[in-house]
């Protein structure tokens, strides 16, 4: 017997984890499965909407009115604006006071570790008081035993970028840290546990000793950035008591990976889906699948009636009446390719993509690269379209980073795509349940 | 008249720079000047095969006597290049028997140690070579590191007083009448290149003898004083793996043919490569058919490469020549042998001298005969002691795994930066700073990236060089940004970030040609880790226009007005 559930929704990223949670609202029974980790520890945990239009300036002060102009199949054009409103409203509903932007339809521009500005619009509440586009001088710390974040140079660089305010960086010593090659989470669990450190002033613990370390530092700037590392389970308690003992606001820099930030919104979604009652189950990869016999007939798309997981080794179907494909484009693996092609693993959907491999790419690192919009192609209800433009399936819809037609790395558009198809695809399934 | 030096050696590859060496060493005044980077030509773009000779047994038995005899020698000068990988000569069934027995005997004429192994015991050696070779010859070939086998070249010459100057690209030859006496070069010329001089100023440097160690770009600096040097540039293309599928050198036993070597290379294998003469060595198509050749065809050696990870290739041109009149068409054909061109004999130009052909396992012995050359010029007696003297970083070998700690390193880095560092690794290492792995990929520390910047400047790429940061599986995705950062505050921001752009520029290139399967998701990784993460592609600071900042969302404590409908 398959286990059965009305929406299935397979991955587990910010897009997979939005269709759930929407899906959930209805009065259906909602699982989600995934099999590796989601790249959400790769991504800043910002929350961009569409900081850069495809071929036009930037960054863009407001991204709506830009939604309009898009090419068609773009997956904004695919569900439209106001699915974009409902969509972020929906995510602030979900994040609470940990994320912040939401006063106001405009971008925000945030520091990037390699100190240049970019342009989102929902920002976890630990990067708030760091806004480039608020004018309040700021010192940036960084440490020496971690080499991601310079605050020297990224302090030179914003000044490069032109940011109304004066930025300083200085190198630290991060107490506590013995090792040199130390993992971010090591920085986050010191503070999250204020362990006892040494210091040359003998035992103190591990904020009072960092806020010791920077407090002398300090020029008569009103705010104080770090890397994101300051806390994973207690951040909020962590970066308050910072503040409270510098006399300043604190804030984090969004890094690279792996993601504080990034792990947060993850806990956040995953925290969420629980809430809501959306069944979870990790680790899974999904195998095979089966239409099923009562389809539209032979001329209709067929129906998907269950799919096979793989559990350990043991073969587990599902199955449900509507299903989400939210698996990730190509650095999730929701999108594959060998030297022949490019193709999506799980229910081979079609991808388009030139037959030559030498036109996937420009010569330009960060030219227009057709690879960055590898993906599928949907219809206006998500659902997948073979390469006549029919469906794939009746019963199938995709959501975030394995659609195709879109730049996100350019466009800075990648979250705000995955809430937005996530969020309809979702609804759109739940509603589609019989 | 006063000479700025004895001599001036043009190309900072592996010939220039072992002739500067030997020259230094023999207690001349010697500058050195190169275009780009040390090793940017062909000395930087080859497989790393330390030839036994084998592959020259049968062809061309002086130059096989020659690579053994220079094999030998560079395990014992330059040890901490070289990796001791023994190499594979393999038959598959319809590979030719009778050149699997002129092979063994061209090796044993040439005093080449070589073992026949059978198919089983090849496997034994190499578990994924192909269920059908059916026998191989066993040779003492070995993978060595040209980066760090000419930047030990240049070091060491420049501790016995030459001057090495990179970035440095020849405008013109300085002649007068029959005489050549120096030439004039452009600093820092190019975009994005960085040197200590300031960048498009030139300078005339003369001398009292000039070697035109140029190798494929010969001809280009001999039409600068009307000498005609008939180099015939021949490009091949590499393929790197993103492992090690074996750790012997695999080559085909067959006459010659593209596609017919695997060099274990670091962490990497190197697959090659394609022979196809070219018009000119700056600018020649890479091929899609290459590459693909090289994956199709070593699979019938080494079956599971059909399925790996390729991380990029990379194209070289070889320095090769031929006297005027022999009219070779095939390049496979044109002799890898060396020619001295004494233009004075040649041409009725005296002061100059052009070394092409060649290969790089016999550097040293080019060096040397170019360097008795013109010690006999320059009527200096001095002898040669190069055969004899290891370079910096390969002095004591022996003491040093023994008499070392770890530096605080894991041992798997401490292991790899000891591997690259060799007797240098004290010197570098020992510090009382953090010293945090700056390239995960193959454990380059923060110290050993600043010995490298200490030694090149800010050109990212010539540190790449030096300590392989950036060249692992990632290709620079996740470090680039961490290099770069250890330019500063010795760099400005603005040369810190030219010096990022090129970097990812350099690595991008060979990535194109390895972009499907964990190659392409990799590369839209690293896509998204510099633009969407950083914005390194839409950066502010890059461009003309200011960001009117005002306009953006302030925090809520000052800026956009809320227009929500909420």
């Amino acid at each position: 017997m398959a286990i059965e559930d009305d929406v299935l929704v397979v991955g587990g990223g910010l897009a997979g984890a939005t269709a759930a949670l929407a899906a959930a609202e209805r009065d259906v029974r909602v699982r989600l499965v995934s099999h590796k980790q989601s790249t959400l520890r790769h991504a800043s945990g910002l929350i961009d909407v569409l900081g850069y239009p495809p071929a036009g300036e930037g960054p863009l002060a407001d991204p709506f009115p830009a939604l309009a102009d898009l090419p068609e199949g773009h997956p904004y054009e695919r569900v439209g604006a106001e699915a974009v409103r409902d969509a972020l409203a929906f995510f602030d509903g979900i994040a609470g006071d940990a994320y912040a932007g939401a006063h106001t339809d405009a971008n925000a521009l945030v520091p990037t570790h390699g100190g240049t500005v970019k342009p989102t619009a929902r920002y976890p509440a630990a990067t708030a008081a760091g806004l480039a586009s608020d004018d309040r001088d700021a010192l940036l710390v960084g440490f020496g035993t971690l080499p991601d974040f310079e605050a020297p140079l990224a302090a030179a660089h914003l000044e490069a970028a032109g940011v109304p305010f004066d930025a300083r960086g200085v190198t630290v010593r991060f107490p506590g840290i013995e090792r040199d090659d130390a993992k971010v989470t090591r920085y986050a669990h010191l503070l999250d546990r204020d362990e006892p450190v040494e210091t040359a002033a003998g035992e103190s613990t591990a904020r009072a000793a960092l806020a010791e370390t920077v407090r002398p530092r300090l020029e008569g700037e009103s705010r104080v950035g770090f890397p994101a590392i300051l806390g994973d389970d207690s951040a909020d308690a962590v970066r308050a008591d910072l503040a409270d003992r510098l006399g300043v606001d604190v804030f984090e820099i969004p890094m690279g990976p792996p993601s504080l930030p990034g792990l947060r919104l993850e806990d956040l979604l995953f925290d969420a889906l629980a809430d809501a009652g959306v069944r979870v189950t990790t680790g899974v990869p999904v195998v095979d699948y089966e239409t099923g016999a009562d389809g539209a007939g032979s001329s209709g798309p067929a129906r998907i009636d269950r799919v096979t997981v793989d559990r350990n080794g043991s073969e587990v179907p599902h199955s449900a009446d509507q299903y989400v494909l939210a698996t990730g484009g190509l650095v999730g693996k929701g999108v594959e390719s060998d030297r022949e092609r490019v193709s999506e693993p799980v229910f081979d959907c079609h991808v388009p993509h030139p037959g030559d491999r030498y036109d996937w790419f420009v010569d330009d690192v960060f030219g227009d690269q057709p690879y960055a919009r590898f993906g599928l192609p949907v219809d206006r209800d998500l659902r997948p379209l073979d390469a006549d433009d029919a469906l794939e399936f009746a019963n199938l819809r995709a959501a975030g980073a394995v659609l195709g037609g879109y730049d996100f790395a350019a466009e800075k558009s990648g979250s705000g795509v995955s809430l937005a198809t996530g969020y309809v695809a979702g609804r759109r399934a739940a509603e589609g349940c019989r | 008249m006063a000479r700025d030096t004895e001599v001036l050696v043009l190309g900072g590859g592996s010939t220039g720079c072992g002739i500067a060496r030997d020259l230094a060493t023999r207690g001349l005044e010697v500058t050195l000047v190169e275009r780009g980077t040390l090793t940017d030509g062909t000395t930087g773009r080859m497989h790393g095969l330390l030839h036994s000779g084998g592959r020259y047994a049968v062809s061309d038995q002086a130059s096989a006597t020659e690579c053994i005899e220079e094999n030998e020698t560079l395990r014992e000068i330059a040890g901490h290049c070289v990796e001791e990988t023994g190499g594979l000569f393999v038959k598959r069934p319809e590979d030719s028997d009778d050149y699997f027995r002129a092979k063994l005997e061209g090796c044993r004429d040439c005093g080449i140690p070589a073992r026949v192994r059978s198919g089983r015991e090849a496997r034994e050696i190499e578990p994924y070579l192909a269920e059908d070779v059916e026998r191989a010859i066993e040779v003492p070939d070995g993978a060595v590191d040209p980066f760090r086998l000419c930047v030990a070249n240049a070091v060491d010459a420049e501790a016995h007083g030459a001057r090495i100057e990179t970035h440095a690209e020849v405008i013109d030859l300085l002649r007068e009448g029959d005489d050549v006496y120096g030439v004039e070069v452009r600093h820092g010329a190019g975009p994005g290149k960085r040197s200590d001089a300031a960048a498009g100023t030139t300078e005339e440097i003369t001398a009292e003898y000039v070697v035109n160690a140029t190798g494929a770009w010969a001809g280009q600096i001999g039409s600068m004083a009307d000498l005609e040097i008939e180099v015939r540039p021949s490009k091949g293309v590499m393929t790197i793996m993103n492992v090690r599928q074996v750790d012997t050198v695999i080559n085909r036993c067959r006459p010659k043919g593209d596609a017919d070597i695997i060099v274990p290379h670091e962490t990497t294998a190197i697959l090659g490569t394609t022979d196809e003469e070219v018009a000119d060595p700056d600018d020649y198509p890479e091929e899609q058919w290459e590459v693909e050749a090289m994956i199709d065809t070593l699979s019938e050696l080494v079956p599971i490469l059909a399925e790996s990870r390729t991380i990029r290739s990379f194209w070289g041109v070889r320095p090769l020549y031929e006297p005027p009149g022999t009219g070779t068409q095939d390049p496979t054909d044109i002799t890898r042998d060396f020619f001295l061109l004494d233009h004075a004999d040649r041409d009725g130009v005296a002061g100059m001298s052009s070394i092409v052909g060649g290969k790089f396992t016999t550097y040293r012995a080019m060096a040397e005969e170019i360097a008795d050359h013109v010690c006999e010029q320059l009527g200096v007696t001095a002898s040669c002691s190069t055969a004899d003297e290891p370079l910096p970083g390969s002095e004591n070998l022996a003491r040093l795994e023994a008499g070392m700690d770890d530096f605080g390193l894991r041992s798997p880095v401490a292991r790899r930066s000891k591997q690259r560092l060799g007797s240098r690794a004290n010197e570098v290492l020992a510090t009382d700073e953090p010293n945090p792995v700056i390239c995960q990929c193959e454990g380059v520390t923060r110290a050993e990236v600043r010995d490298a910047i200490e030694g090149s400047g800010a050109d990212l790429n010539a540190v790449r060089i030096r300590t392989r940061a950036s060249m692992g599986n990632c290709q620079g995705g996740f470090c680039c940004q961490n290099m770069a950062h250890e330019l500063h505050p010795e760099y400005d921001e603005a040369t810190v970030r030219a010096a990022l752009d090129e970097l990812v520029a350099e690595r991008w290139k060979g990535q194109r040609h390895a972009l499907w399967g964990e190659q392409l998701s990799q590369a839209m990784l690293n896509y998204a880790l510099h633009a969407t993460t950083m914005n390194r592609d839409r950066d502010p600071a890059d461009a003309t226009g200011d960001v009117e900042f005002a306009a953006f969302d302030g925090g809520g404590t000052r800026g956009v007005e809320s227009r929500g409908d909420d």
